[in-house]
């Protein structure tokens, strides 16, 4: 497989609001490759910041109360708004439940 | 879309084969082990000393310190001897000393090992002093270590291997990953007749209406969803200051992108795959009764303890997922480590065993990966060392369940 078809973010389901950044180094401006797994599907998404391998970005704009949706479930509610291609991680993230 | 590679064909026929099998050493209850240890295990604190004494006597033996046992009373006394009769009467065990403060204690773990039939002696310390002990439980050790030197593995079918699972330093690239991979395994290795276990009870949490679906019966759901809700109130509700995070989830987690306990439990849950449901839910370190299949056993999410609590329970090789690099081993079990993290693998590769970085990169399946996992379980029960026995973990951690009395 050549590089340029090589994803920088995977998403588990169609359902999901947020995906997965799975290269180093990802800056901001990156127009991302984005890969579905659950039914093969590509998507791309403009990166809005530097983001860590293993960090999230919004895959729609996310707004503080929101549900974050991954592996097509409820993962907890955002504290802050993120716009499509922020990243979203503890700062604008949190559990429901504890 | 994905990339066949050699070393992938290699995996493939080993796990595609009808007659997977394994060299293993079977003991005297008709188990097979995958290590041929001689352990010097105390009964409590106070007989690390002597132990660890014992072990550097006598070559090839190996002391495995703890930290209790001493006035535990109640479940929590109860689980201190299952897990010390089970880590003794694991089959990757050959031969145990015990050797504890006093003799009372001390008899009890030596009695419940001999019901294996493997051969087991027990010393107290008390009228006779560390140095006396050493000495009487030296000779017998040397006498052990000489007698299971000389015992032969085996070949065996795939079917009598007991593989446990439980990941760490847990990542999104675990859930997208090394966890699926640990999946796959499963579903391909249990119809053949293995014995599974996974756990992790508060490690669940958010993924729980999941999770009940996979009990084999609507009654084993309900013992499973008892054994949930009872870690939720007695432990994390009736203990916690704020919503557990960096605890659970990790500083570790976090730090690889994981931001809830909903998000990791998710990720944590695809380790038993896509078919396979649980037939029974094991209280910590109790042995799997109902023949095989795969088991729920209630432990902490934290490496160690699990990891020694499924040893106690019977399993004989553990599958390891980790994201960001947890770098846990056991004394009697190999740990083998599995990641799907690029750059765990760029600046930690000698902790892990198998690379499914592919994974990532849409160049390899999930069953690729699960047949290289499976090639990689089959060359460590043959006896090749994983990363954490090459480098020397040995973590050996008692779950304690309240404060001594």
């Amino acid at each position: 497989m050549s590089k340029s078809n090589i994803p920088q973010f995977l998403v588990h389901s169609p359902e999901d609001n947020v995906g997965v950044v799975v290269v180093e180094d990802l800056k901001a401006g990156t127009k991302m490759l984005g890969v579905i797994t659950e039914n093969d599907t590509t998507i791309h998404v403009t990166a809005k910041h530097d983001i860590p391998i293993g960090h999230k970005i919004a895959l729609k704009d996310l707004k503080e109360g929101d549900t974050v949706i991954k592996y097509g479930e409820d993962v907890g509610r955002m504290t802050g708004g993120a716009k499509t291609g922020e990243h979203v991680h503890v700062h604008n993230h949190r559990t429901k439940r504890w | 879309m994905a990339t066949k590679t050699s070393a992938t064909k290699k995996s493939k026929s080993s796990a595609d084969g009808s007659n997977l099998s394994f060299w293993g050493w079977r003991r005297e209850n008709g188990r097979v082990g995958v290590r041929n240890h001689v352990i010097i295990l105390p009964l409590d604190d106070l007989s690390n000393a002597a132990c660890e004494a014992v072990a550097n006597n006598i070559k090839g033996t190996m002391a495995l310190p703890h930290h209790y046992g001493r006035l535990q009373f109640g479940e929590d006394l109860e689980l201190h001897f299952r897990t010390l009769i089970g880590a003794g009467s694991n089959p990757n065990v050959a031969a145990v000393v015990v050797i504890g403060i006093e003799d009372g204690w001390t008899d009890r773990v030596v009695k419940g090992i001999a019901k294996t039939g493997k051969p087991v002696i027990g010393f107290g310390i008390e009228g006779h002093g560390d140095i006396a002990t050493i000495a009487k439980a030296s000779y017998k050790a040397k006498e052990f270590v000489q007698w299971a030197s000389e015992l032969k593995r085996e070949e065996c079918d795939i079917s009598e291997l007991w593989v446990s699972t439980k990941c760490g330093e847990s990542d999104t690239t675990t859930g997208l990953g090394s966890c699926p991979t640990v999946g796959n395994m499963y579903d391909k290795l249990i119809p053949k007749g293995i014995y599974g276990v996974f756990g992790e009870t508060s490690e669940i949490t958010g993924a729980e209406h999941i999770c009940v679906k996979r009990a084999a019966t609507p009654e084993i759901g309900e013992k499973w969803m008892k054994t949930f809700q009872a870690y939720q109130a007695e432990v994390i509700e009736a203990n916690k200051v704020d919503d557990l995070s960096e605890s659970q989830p990790t500083k570790g987690n976090i730090a690889g992108g994981l931001s809830s306990i909903e998000e990791k439990a998710l990720g944590n849950l695809e380790k038993i795959g896509r078919k396979c449901t649980f037939i029974d839910v094991l209280k910590p370190a109790e042995t799997p009764a109902k023949g095989a299949g795969l088991y729920y056993m209630d432990t902490s999410s934290a490496a160690a303890e699990c990891v020694t609590l499924m040893a106690a329970g019977g399993y004989v090789v553990h599958t390891f997922p980790t994201g960001q690099g947890n770098i846990i081993g056991n004394p009697i079990v190999p740990v083998i480590k599995i990641s799907a993290n690029p750059k765990t693998l760029r600046t930690m590769p000698e902790h892990i065993d198998v690379d499914v970085t592919g994974i990532l990169r849409r160049e390899m399946t999930l069953d690729t990966a699960g047949d290289a996992l499976i090639d990689m379980i089959v060359r460590t029960s043959n006896g090749r060392l994983t990363a954490a026995e090459a480098l020397g973990h040995r973590e050996f951690v008692m779950t304690k369940l309240y404060r001594s009395a």
